[in-house]
């Protein structure tokens, strides 16, 4: 579950969660971007600790580790997998700069969680929303997305009741061989997706009770707007983009082999 | 018997949501913890069969600390009813349903067949045993929930929330059933906001605020006690409430059966009339 805590949002107020989403996501997009373009460790890393000031300016600095813990599961996955593929296809030797390339794609992924954690963790599930519609996604799209992913949160803690109250039946989650193991989660699944289906047929009784979709053109109570720190990230962005390119095209960065 | 020795538990998230509890639970005993929302009452419980494991303090069961065990096998002792009954069904018929803890903890089929019957029996839910759980409506599915736990027959019964979507003649036979348990020396724990349910049952009643425990004795007396349920945002049972505005005419103010508050009224009447 701990991935998810790192995607969850919690109401704090800094000069970051004020931000525009549609900014923040533009930004993302730029150090998504960035980061599939250098392949390189060097500037992956100062991709990486470029983020740091932004966490620390949120006060997110504990989720946002907890994410990244989360995600060294499937980093240390994604190194082994890389060094072990090399390490067979070029018979059976591994050279420093295998090695290397390994830790710049986990680092590549690791840099890419870190930016979708920031955004996520700073962004309100409700500014989401917001920022989705006033894009002209079409509200129903909007809404199915903002209801998504407030109902992560919601059904992690479902699934724990259920396997509190399997376990109260006798159940051992961690019992038997892989598909046995496999096989115990059924009676934690069944409840948790015949719960997830009422809940949302309920949500749409609710819905419709207070009108959902009665006309076409919605108002809001709040309207997104550009302030001057959104005008500051749009320019930090389109820096780092300028700068990724210009890097990508006309400087050659040394691997740290080289450096050796 | 079950003993926490001021035990305090603090959730991932730093709220603290028991703040040195002490509890013993006698074999035999039945037991309504109350309080209101977030007073601690499902944190204290889950310990008894340890599903939370105390960050401080002891908690035994039979004897052996709970932090030794797996719930599974402290569940063989302690069943564990939990509040949403939807939380826990999912076997295509009630009857695998209510199997399913008796094969977890390895009984012979026969053995299962039989408390199986038995436990659909128990509950007047024998019509549904090759139904579908999902197809029952709440107040049943609560029961199915009940007795899928009742089958193996445990020593000490957990029930959180038992009378929440049950109607009076379901409680009635609730209470009943628990008064049953306790003809079989059998301890019953539940965890309700019901008052008029528990001045019916006069249990010993344990009384939380804030992650601790404010008072802890027998029904009667803690029911009756106005400035101890206020404080727990609990309002007193309806006959506590009329015997309390009748104090002015020299009435008890400890009442909470109706059978007793019916004799003292009459013999009110008889005096006042002679």
């Amino acid at each position: 579950m701990s991935v998810f805590d790192g995607l969850r949002f919690r109401k704090v107020y800094s000069p970051i969660h004020n931000l525009d989403p549609r900014v923040k996501f533009v930004y993302v997009i730029a150090i998504f971007v960035a980061a599939i373009i250098f392949s390189n460790i060097i500037t992956l890393l100062v991709l990486f600790f470029m983020q740091i000031p932004f966490v620390l300016l949120a006060r997110v600095q504990k989720q946002w580790v907890r994410s990244l813990r989360g995600a060294a599961f499937l980093a240390t996955f994604i190194f082994i997998v890389n060094v072990a593929t090399t390490y067979f296809t070029s018979n059976y030797s591994l050279t420093g700069v295998n090695v290397e390339n390994a830790v710049t794609l986990t680092l590549r992924f690791v840099v890419l969680v870190e930016s979708f954690s920031v955004f996520f963790l700073t962004t309100s599930p409700d500014h989401l929303g917001l920022a989705l519609e006033q894009s002209k996604v079409p509200y129903e799209f909007a809404f199915a997305f903002t209801t998504a992913v407030r109902f992560v949160p919601v059904l992690a803690e479902e699934a724990q009741t259920i396997m509190d109250a399997q376990k109260a039946r006798g159940l051992e989650l961690e019992k038997g061989n892989l598909l046995k193991r496999i096989r115990n989660y059924v009676p934690v699944l069944i409840p948790l997706i015949v719960s997830a289906i009422r809940r949302s047929l309920e949500l749409a009784e609710a819905m419709e009770s207070r009108a959902w979709g009665a006309t076409k053109r919605r108002s809001n109570l709040y309207a997104l707007e550009l302030h001057k720190g959104d005008f500051g990230l749009l320019s930090i962005t389109a820096g780092i983009l300028a700068a990724s390119v210009y890097v990508h095209f006309f400087v050659t960065i040394p691997t740290i082999m080289q450096l050796l | 018997m079950i003993e926490a020795e001021n035990i305090r538990y603090s959730y991932a998230n730093k709220v603290e949501a028991l703040k040195g509890v002490s509890i013993t639970i006698q074999d035999g005993e039945f037991v309504a913890i109350m309080g209101q929302n977030g007073a601690g009452k499902s944190t204290l419980v889950k310990h008894f069969n340890g599903l939370l494991k105390p960050t401080k303090g002891i908690v035994r069961v039979n004897g052996a600390e709970t932090t030794k065990s797996s719930v599974a096998s402290l569940s063989r002792y302690v069943g564990f009813v939990f509040q949403n009954p939807d939380h826990q069904l999912f076997s295509e018929t009630v009857e695998e349903e209510i199997g399913f803890g008796l094969k977890n903890f390895g009984f012979r089929t026969e053995i299962i067949e039989e408390r199986v019957t038995w436990a659909l029996n128990l509950l007047s839910l024998t019509e549904y045993r090759k139904t579908s759980p999902f197809l029952l409506s709440g107040g049943e599915r609560k029961r199915v929930a009940l007795a899928s736990v009742l089958a193996w027959d445990p020593q000490t019964l957990i029930l959180d929330e038992p009378t929440i979507g049950q109607d009076h003649e379901q409680k009635e036979k609730l209470r009943q059933f628990i008064l049953q348990l306790q003809t079989q020396k059998k301890t019953v724990v539940t965890v309700t906001h019901d008052v008029e349910f528990v001045a019916e049952c006069n249990p010993r009643v344990v009384l939380m605020k804030e992650g601790k425990i404010v008072a802890d004795g027998e029904g009667k007396k803690i029911l009756t006690d106005p400035a101890l349920l206020e404080i727990s945002s609990i309002v007193l049972p309806q006959i506590a409430q009329v015997f309390a505005r009748l104090s002015s005419l020299g009435l008890p103010k400890d009442i909470i059966d109706l059978y007793e508050a019916k004799d003292i009224l009459l013999k009110t009447r008889e005096r006042s009339q002679v």
